[in-house]
């Protein structure tokens, strides 16, 4: 049991480097200007809908890696 | 460079013997005023003190104060306010059940001293890739993040010595991450933290003589919290409390709502040579320790072992992570 424990914390450890990843390379330049004053609230407003998405994938993406690693041990 | 190590091992020594020496008093003024609780993994009826975090909030913030007496940065007086008012909200929890919502509310608040003092940076690190700026969507973070380490170290406190040894596993391991990045004076705030629960693991461990209560594994987990804001190492000192955010996941992806943890079913219970084994009931939540169990019952004392190992390996995932900071793609 105790390996199936160490291989789901490397997983998310995998997890939050690609996640990482996403955030620098594709959410941080994300840049929309023409509104004025309110621009870096727009731009923030959409970084935090996108952060807001990545979250959601990560926890499903770790639902799933949860179920299958501890398949038998949760349904127990 | 000679003058932080001498303050560094003055202020880890401060640390680890205050919490060391205050905690015999404190256990004996707590029994003689009946505030001990029934230890439920005992087969006995033992009553152990309880809350303990008196004597680690007393190490933790003298040395603080010390350490600012030394090195005057505003980051050490974030990490000691924002410590001092997640013991508050943890004593008020101690001496009153409050409902599920009310320590994730009151810790949100805890994080105001970080934010008044512009102890942090809007930047967040990541390994390999960089950094990215986030000036709105980090101060969401500071608040979230204060709450989520407070409680996440808090739901871990289930066994004899789990939440102080583990704390200690996570801020040596964030020590040495702070070191590798060349941030040696949250580096030495960490080092406190670190043997603040170490003083106090002497009389927590099994078995353990005091519990640290919700005020102490609220400080444990708000400081270390604090430190990972004011050192710029989110994500770093997360991924050394992995098994503690695993547990937290587990939990809430089984119960599917926040709750206060006394209102939870037990996840275990204990065979007839009082070993836990995982609980046939099937509306108990999964958690860390009930993993643990799946495959055979095991000692209370056998159980902690389990989990530092886990702590000192997501330790080494942080050490290595601290490494990858240095390299870009």
């Amino acid at each position: 049991m105790s390996a199936q424990i160490f291989s789901f914390i490397f997983s998310m450890w995998i997890l939050i480097l690609v996640g990482g990843g996403l955030m620098v390379l594709f959410v941080g330049p994300i840049s929309f200007a023409g509104f004025g004053e309110i621009d870096p609230i727009i731009n923030s407003g959409i970084k935090v809908l996108i952060a807001l998405i990545l979250i959601f994938i990560w926890i499903f993406t770790l639902t799933k890696i949860k179920n299958w690693i501890f398949q038998r041990q949760t349904s127990s | 460079m000679e003058e932080k190590i001498i303050v560094g091992i003055i202020v880890s020594a401060i640390a680890f013997f205050s919490v060391y020496l205050v905690t015999p008093i404190l256990i004996k003024a707590l029994e003689k005023r009946n505030l001990c609780v029934k230890d439920a993994n005992k087969k006995e009826n033992v009553m152990i003190a309880r809350p303990g975090g008196i004597s680690i909030i007393i190490g933790l913030v003298i040395s603080l104060i010390t350490f600012y007496l030394f090195f005057p940065i505003v980051e050490v007086l974030a990490v000691a306010i924002t410590s001092i008012l997640a013991f508050l909200v943890g004593i008020i929890d101690d001496r009153r059940v409050m409902g599920g919502w009310f320590k994730p509310a009151a810790l949100a608040f805890c994080a105001a001293p970080i934010l008044l003092l512009g102890a942090y940076d809007t930047n967040l690190a990541f390994p390999l890739f960089g950094e990215v700026k986030i000036p709105i969507l980090y101060l969401g973070l500071i608040v979230f993040m204060i709450p989520v380490m407070g409680n996440t170290i808090n739901s871990i406190d289930v066994l004899n010595g789990v939440a102080s040894g583990f704390t200690s596993i996570a801020s040596f391991s964030l020590t040495i991450v702070l070191f590798i990045l060349q941030n040696y004076e949250i580096g030495i705030i960490a080092l406190c933290l670190g043997f603040t629960s170490l003083g106090f693991y002497k009389y927590h461990k099994f078995p353990s003589r005091i519990f640290p209560g919700d005020s102490g594994a609220l400080v444990f987990g708000a400081a270390y919290g604090a430190i990972a804001i004011v050192g710029q190492v989110e994500v770093i000192a997360a991924i050394a409390i992995l098994p503690a955010i695993i547990n937290s996941f587990l939990f809430l992806s089984s119960v599917k709502k926040i709750i206060e943890h006394r209102e939870i079913k037990n996840p275990t219970s204990h065979t007839e040579d009082w070993k836990l084994q995982t609980t046939a009931d099937k509306l108990a939540p999964i958690t860390l320790v009930r993993l643990i169990l799946a495959k055979k019952p095991l000692s209370e004392k056998q159980i902690c072992i389990e989990i530092f190992k886990l702590a000192i390996f997501s330790g080494i995932l942080a050490i290595i992570t601290a490494f990858m900071m240095s390299v870009e793609i």
